[in-house]
């Protein structure tokens, strides 16, 4: 880790020279890292000493090893700050976050991928067993794991109807209207409030079949038998509803505040033009609007590409796996099966594809918010 | 209500008729929606207040269709009659309650203090580790937004087992921390951004040091910001379920994962289960009303320039 540290927007010369750093503080701060990573070392090996049963002398726990990382982190900024002055001291702001989250992400997921690649039930007793890629080749056979990744798409196709409800709520609510501050409370809270709660709300007690006031409501508007979650059609769709309702607010927010970042000036131009209210809107505030757009739509995206919870608490995935999101899918293959092994590889496959999807659709965006503007 | 905005009229509208029907059309609008939003949360509440009979014959309205009762509440142990009486359920509820303050304030504390000294130096100093420069690490960091919990609950399972930290509140403090951190930083980089960079300039001048000028020049001109993304933060962790679900079991469970665990074998008790949903919202929902300046201060930070 080569940290060069140069000044930037015209900083001042740095008060603390490389040079002027004495030659024995350079040697303690060397010495200091160099001891901190020795003794991380020994403690990991050590650990895996023990738990290979080489030797008798060691921990219960891998805990040590993470006290021995964050002392390890500590000895770092030291060691740097000793070592660069001021150059370390700019370091300084970065290394816990960066230390805190390289230890969080990049280990998991390469672990994660190692899971993926044994056979590890935790309710069987024969522990885990590299299988290679066979947990694979069952995936490509399972047809409710591809069902779930049809859902997916679906459910993120789902997001251009939120996005024109929300649209006309910013729209709404940046109108000349009274008691604007109220409405706006209003219209943020479903986004306040927990995804569990509200499925608890909404799908299960007020979509209830017998007396929920939806299914009600439903019958007296000609629909004699408003099971919202029996059938897979529906019940897809009610999930939609569902988290739409919950989501639609934050869209909502980000088109408001680009609405009133807005000009007044370049509205006024189209009135004195003599556009119509639906002329001014396409030619000139939904162009406008586009980049505040295309941020929130795919901002939505990436936390519908997450959507398990209201699934998990409502239907279960049911009826039989309709409504699935591959999230709850995979919890389940987990809760119910205990199948570490293959749901890990369900999951790793599924961030594969999301990133390659995400990279794909931020490349098309800023393509298309360039070729349009 | 139209005839109050009589004001806007000479400069927005043209003839009387279109401008009435308009104002109808939006205010009819606005009430729809705020009836969508509230009718749930509404709902809710009326029914911790009902018994089975009211709950299966949909009644609406209380003291018209039905007479409140302290049902819901006195399942939990927290009705008038009941609040000082020892109750096991309250306990549990109170402690499940505790979880989730502990483990959102914790880590959305956590997350501002790493996530706000990130922000700061990536967007003051240039910085070179290997080959990663500012812009990578930036994006290292906000990619961590795609990645979806299922892809990270198993590998954990597995290490928080290995290193003790399974059903613990530390664990779930860590692994929100990691949740929100992208959201904090993104927000306090544009909060950042926002300062212009010859305040700190003069304070170096006047002999802080670099740490001296952060504490005491920038951090109190962001701080409206670090209250933006601390919201925030705490909204997410809060109503967090997936890991939450997967990684406690009996001592670190949150407020989500009880409201989630409880149907019983006997079907569901409407009313406690309404009570237990409305005590569950109700803080988030009392802080947004309150701060939701700052909530909406978050949400829009970067997207608009």
């Amino acid at each position: 880790m080569a940290n060069q540290t140069l000044p930037t927007n015209a900083w001042p010369a740095d008060a603390a020279p490389y040079d002027l750093i004495s030659p024995s503080r350079k040697r303690l701060g060397w010495a200091l890292m160099a001891a901190a990573t020795l003794g991380l070392l020994a403690v990991i090996a050590l650990e895996i000493l023990y738990k290979t049963d080489a030797d008798t002398v060691g921990f219960d726990t891998w805990r040590p090893v993470v006290y021995a990382y964050v002392l390890w982190g500590v000895a770092l900024g030291i060691g740097r700050v000793l070592t660069r002055g001021e150059d370390g001291q700019r370091a300084l702001f970065l290394l816990p976050a960066l230390l805190f989250t390289i230890a969080m992400v990049i280990f998991p997921t390469l672990f994660g991928f190692y899971i993926a690649l044994t056979d590890w039930n935790l309710s069987s007793f024969s522990g885990r067993k590299f299988n290679g890629l066979a947990n694979f080749w069952q995936m490509l056979g399972d047809p409710y794991y591809r069902n779930a990744l049809l859902n997916m798409v679906l459910y993120v196709l789902a997001v251009s109807v939120e996005y024109v409800i929300a649209f006309g709520l910013a729209l709404l609510l940046n109108a000349q209207i009274r008691a604007r501050k109220f409405f706006r409370v209003v219209f943020l809270m479903p986004l306040m409030l927990s995804p569990v709660a509200v499925s608890w709300m909404i799908g299960k007690s007020l979509m209830e079949y017998r007396f929920g006031p939806a299914a009600t409501l439903a019958r007296h508007l000609g629909w004699e038998n408003p099971a919202f979650f029996s059938d897979p059609i529906t019940a897809r769709i009610s999930i939609m509803v569902l988290d739409a309702w919950t989501f639609i607010p934050f869209m909502m927010i980000m088109l408001l505040a680009g609405l009133q970042a807005m000009s007044r000036e370049v509205l006024e131009a189209a009135r004195v033009d003599g556009a119509n209210a639906w002329q001014t809107f396409w030619q000139v505030t939904f162009p406008l609007m586009l980049p505040v757009s295309v941020t929130a739509v795919i901002l939505r995206i990436i936390f519908k590409l997450k959507l398990a919870d209201i699934i998990i608490t409502v239907t279960s995935g049911g009826p039989g796996g309709a409504t699935d999101s591959v999230s709850s899918f995979i919890y389940r293959e987990y809760r119910d099966r205990s199948n570490v092994g293959y749901g890990t590889m369900l999951a790793m496959v599924y961030l594969i594809i999301i990133v390659v999807f995400v990279t794909w659709l931020l490349k098309f965006a800023s393509r298309f918010v360039r070729n349009v503007n | 209500m139209s005839v109050q905005t009589t004001e806007y009229v000479a400069s927005e509208i043209r003839s009387p008729a279109s401008f009435v029907a308009s104002r109808v059309f939006i205010y009819g609008a606005l009430v729809f929606w705020a009836f969508i939003c509230l009718f749930p949360i509404y709902w809710t509440i009326t029914t911790s207040f009902k018994t089975a009979v009211d709950v299966t014959q949909g009644h609406l309205i209380p003291f018209v269709d039905f007479q409140p009762d302290w049902k819901g509440w006195r399942s939990l142990g927290l009705s008038p009659d009941s609040i000082f009486q020892t109750s096991t359920v309250r306990e549990e509820f109170l402690k499940r309650f505790m979880n989730s303050v502990i483990t959102s304030v914790g880590a959305s504390s956590l997350a501002i203090i790493i996530g706000s000294l990130a922000a700061y130096g990536l967007t003051r100093y240039r910085y070179h580790f290997a080959w990663f420069k500012n812009e990578d690490i930036s994006f290292f960091f906000l990619s961590q937004l795609i990645l979806p919990p299922v892809v990270l609950a198993l590998p954990f399972l597995v290490l928080y087992r290995e290193v003790g930290l399974l059903d613990t509140r530390v664990g779930l403090i860590l692994l929100y921390t990691l949740m929100v951190l992208p959201i904090v930083i993104w927000i306090m980089r544009d909060q950042f951004n926002s300062i212009p960079v010859e305040l700190e300039e003069a304070a170096l001048v006047d002999g802080l040091s670099i740490w001296g000028a952060f504490f005491r020049i920038v951090m109190p001109i962001a701080l409206p910001g670090m209250v933006a993304a601390f919201i925030l933060a705490m909204v997410l962790c809060w109503n967090e379920y997936f890991f939450a679900a997967l990684l406690t079991s009996t001592d670190a469970k949150t407020i989500p994962v009880m409201v989630a665990s409880q149907t019983g074998s006997q079907g569901i008790n409407w009313w406690s289960m309404a009570a237990l949903a409305t005590a569950a919202i109700a803080p988030l929902a009392v802080i947004g009303i309150a701060l939701e300046r700052y909530l909406i201060m978050g949400m829009t930070a970067g997207a608009v320039k």
